[in-house]
């Protein structure tokens, strides 16, 4: 059954492996995917380890209904010590590996040690084997996994893998799948890199047995009918997340030439429209009906006939917006050229763009960046800065360190124009205009992230009654809820509440674009109790769901405070107070974070969490929440 | 009329949903290989070909089979296995040239499509419309309305083009 796929203990030091069943107990605390990391991660990595050293530990796992009839369950979750912020490291993907994992026995691998030389684990109906890398190390993402399935003769092996940077250690490398289907955010690659293992590669045909079959078929389509219903997943389904630039661009909240404006002017080539010009069709993740993943075809130049999957929203954020360019091919190459070397494409864009105010600013001179013009809107600049920074040449091999490790190293003032929540640098969107979401990045566990906690509806200025039924369930709330997206009331509520409805969909293993994240009518918890109900045989209310999710999180901020987080850390850089946006429409304009009501959000948050007002869980929330006696060292 | 199974492989987004439904409604499990359909990829191009039984007129499994297991269904035009008297040689997998007769190691059986007596899972899970099931005198029709369409869409541009120069 659905319930009965194992955990395996990999030590790469001594080449030792031991799996284990997952108790029944410990699945309904924690349900799989990231709720499981979150408690493993605690148990196993000690105190003030060393991200990139061989203590630390790398959890790599599948949601608890993924490859079910659980609409888009393909996710996959990668957990350690972040080698970017030294916090929570965690990142999620889509693509077909963990599907794959858990057809051939496994649910979650706990790897450990450091390997003597490079290796990559193949993983085979219950079997777990550690093989020599040394024919795909320094490979690309995408020609690792072809030389894999040629070496071990199967083409349907699922490959998830580290690319050039990932071994170089860039600290914000990568884990990925297929063309693009990136693990990004807090350098999971790197620490995947740090212990010689490049790759793993599994394949199964081991049944999961589907607890209610007939009603799980029944169940699922009416699910995927509520998706694929809504319009923004038809948008989505059309063009991809590009789609959000158009409505965000326009209004004047994308950040621009580092964080200087919020809007790109004279930009037609950076629209979804002009990239859908290249987009030979739509692809998916496992078992979605949704399709947001373009496939397309580099027109021009060095890369000209590439085939690569994307680019996605970020990618117009990393090689347009930051940057001040306005090329649809240096988005095109960009995304790609990220893909191939397995490096988050935001935190490199984010980091380019930062250097280009320096450079702007003279801090940063031709000395530096070896006669490179890298000035805004110099697009080969961008090109060029991507592959100095995955194979750590001059400059680059600064920036690959991650902005703070490069602000220290770089010094001159840079700190104060670097663009970062806990070390990890922000996306490209504008939160000055919008509280809610300004909360959201001051906040998330894993450093500055729009997917820990981001209320996007809340830019839909949906009515007061609607958000009400959305936010009054599975836990009743009655406090203020607003529908102007530029309040500071209700605000903190929303976040918690997105924070814990992301963290469910993270351990059940589903997309969040199935998700109220993106649409107002998607499923939330109502639906997941059914969906875990008719495949697994769980039987949890929504109310249960909702309170797995928040034991998980709070197993992450206790991780957090054990590494040294304090308040003052769950809170924004100085441009977001004190530079007024200049651009964008009337109500945009002119627009700063208040500091004091900031502070006041904050409060609301951590009370919404049960914490105090240094951001740590009350004794009774711990309790309540069963975690009191963490590490408790059951698994 | 009989009705089959029209697949255009350039509408699927190779997300194998109709493998899982396929397995889920025949055997009770999540397992493409017990799936009666699979998805061929050319991951590295994005190139996705659904491959499932084209229920044969002139059926190389249904000639090879030393038993007589197989035979056409009258009402649905599909296939059939008789598993009462299949002895599980696999002489239809090695001839079927589709590869669309599979063996079920799990249940030690050969499997194929079926049509989900009548209401096939895979085409009413696939919103992309890339399995259809259609009378088969549609088939031809539906790639006719098809070609012309890009025929007449390609003589369109070039007749604007020669009116702009």
């Amino acid at each position: 059954m659905a319930l009965d796929r194992k955990i395996a203990y990999i030590n790469l030091t001594t080449g030792e492996i031991e799996t284990k069943p997952i108790p029944i107990s410990i699945r309904k605390k924690f349900l799989g995917g990231r709720g499981l990391d979150m408690y493993l991660m605690y148990n196993h990595i000690k105190p003030g380890v060393d991200p990139l050293g061989p203590d630390n530990v790398a959890f790599v796992s599948a949601g608890i209904l993924v490859g079910t009839l659980a609409s888009a369950s393909a996710r996959t979750h990668v957990a350690g010590k972040s080698p970017l912020t030294g916090f929570v490291g965690s990142t999620n993907m889509g693509g077909f590996f963990a599907p794959e994992m858990r057809w051939a026995g496994f649910d979650h691998l706990v790897i450990k040690g450091k390997a003597e030389k490079p290796v990559y684990l193949w993983i085979h109906n219950g079997e777990i084997e550690i093989r020599d890398a040394k024919n795909i190390w320094g490979k690309t993402v995408h020609e690792t996994q072809q030389i894999i399935r040629e070496e071990l003769g199967d083409r349907d092996i699922k490959i998830l893998t580290i690319g050039p940077a990932g071994e170089k250690l860039v600290r914000f490398a990568n884990v990925m799948t297929e063309i693009k289907n990136a693990g990004g955010r807090s350098g999971m690659g790197a620490l995947l890199g740090s212990k010689n293992l490049k790759a793993i590669a599994v394949r199964g045909t081991m049944d999961i047995k589907i607890a209610h079959p007939a009603e799980a078929l029944d169940y699922d389509k009416k699910v995927i009918t509520q998706v694929t219903s809504a319009k923004v997943s038809q948008t989505q389904g059309r063009i991809g997340t590009p789609f959000i630039w158009g409505a965000t661009n326009t209004q004047g909240l994308v950040r621009v030439r580092n964080f200087q404006l919020n809007q790109l002017e004279n930009a037609d080539d950076v629209e979804a429209e002009a990239i859908d010009e290249y987009v030979i069709g739509m692809t998916g993740c496992f078992g979605c009906q949704v399709h947001c993943r373009a496939k397309y075809i580099i027109p021009e130049g060095p890369y000209k006939g590439v085939y690569d999957e994307g680019p996605e929203y970020t990618a117009q954020g990393a090689f347009a917006a930051e940057p001040g360019c306005r090329s649809t091919l240096t988005i095109l190459v960009g995304n790609h050229l990220t893909n191939i070397y397995g490096m988050d494409l935001l935190e490199t864009g984010s980091l380019i763009a930062w250097a280009m105010e320096l450079y702007e600013k003279g801090i940063l001179t031709d000395k530096d960046t070896d006669g490179l013009e890298l000035r805004f809107g110099n697009d080969d600049a961008v090109i060029e800065m991507i592959h100095r920074i995955a194979r750590r040449e001059g400059l680059g091999d600064i920036l690959a360190e991650g902005g703070l490790r490069a602000a220290e190293k770089i010094g001159k003032g840079s700190i104060k124009y670097l663009i970062h929540v806990k070390g990890m640098s922000n996306l490209h969107s504008d939160e000055r205009p919008t509280p809610a979401l300004a909360l959201g990045i001051a906040t998330a566990s894993r450093g500055s992230d729009h997917l820990r906690s981001r209320p996007a509806i809340d830019l839909y200025h949906l009515p007061e009654p609607v958000l009400r039924k959305i936010y009054s369930q599975p836990v009743a709330y009655d406090g203020p809820l607003t529908s102007d997206y530029r309040d500071y009331e209700g605000k903190p509520w929303q976040v918690f509440w997105h924070e814990t409805c992301y963290e469910a969909v993270d351990c059940l293993g589903i997309c969040k674009y199935h998700t109220t994240f993106l649409g107002a009518t998607l499923p939330n918890f109502e639906e997941w109790s059914k969906l875990l109900y008719y495949n697994t045989g769980l039987e949890m209310s929504p109310l249960d769901i909702w309170t797995v999710a928040e034991r998980a999180y709070n197993m992450e901020r206790l991780f957090n405070l054990r590494e040294g987080l304090t308040r003052d850390q769950d809170w924004l850089v100085d441009r977001y107070f004190d530079e007024p946006t200049k651009l964008g429409i009337p109500g945009i304009q002119g627009k700063t974070i208040n500091r004091e009501k900031l502070k006041k959000m904050i409060d609301e948050y951590y009370e919404h969490h049960g914490w105090d007002e240094n951001g740590v869980p009350h004794p009774e929330t711990t309790k309540k929440l069963d975690i009191d006696k963490e590490p408790s060292h059951m698994l | 009329m009989a009705k089959v199974l029209m697949i255009d492989y350039e509408k699927c987004t190779g997300c194998r949903l109709c493998e899982l439904v396929c397995s889920v409604k025949h055997e009770g499990v999540s397992n493409p290989t017990r799936s009666r359909i699979k998805i061929v990829k050319w991951e590295m191009e994005g190139r996705y070909v659904p491959m499932s039984c084209q229920q044969c007129e002139s059926a190389p499994c249904m000639v090879v089979c030393p038993v007589k297991a197989i035979s056409r269904d009258g009402g649905m035009g599909r296939v059939e296995i008789d598993y009462d008297v299949c002895i599980g040689c696999r002489m239809c997998i090695a001839i079927c040239p589709f590869g669309a007769m599979a063996f079920d190691t799990l249940a030690k059986k050969v499997i194929k499509c079926d049509f989900c007596d009548g209401d096939p899972l895979c085409v009413k899970f696939c919103e992309a419309e890339a399995i259809q099931y259609v009378d088969a005198s549609m088939v031809s029709a539906v790639k006719q309305v098809a070609a012309a369409e890009k025929f007449t869409g390609i003589m369109q541009k070039v007749a604007a083009a020669i009116a702009t120069v």
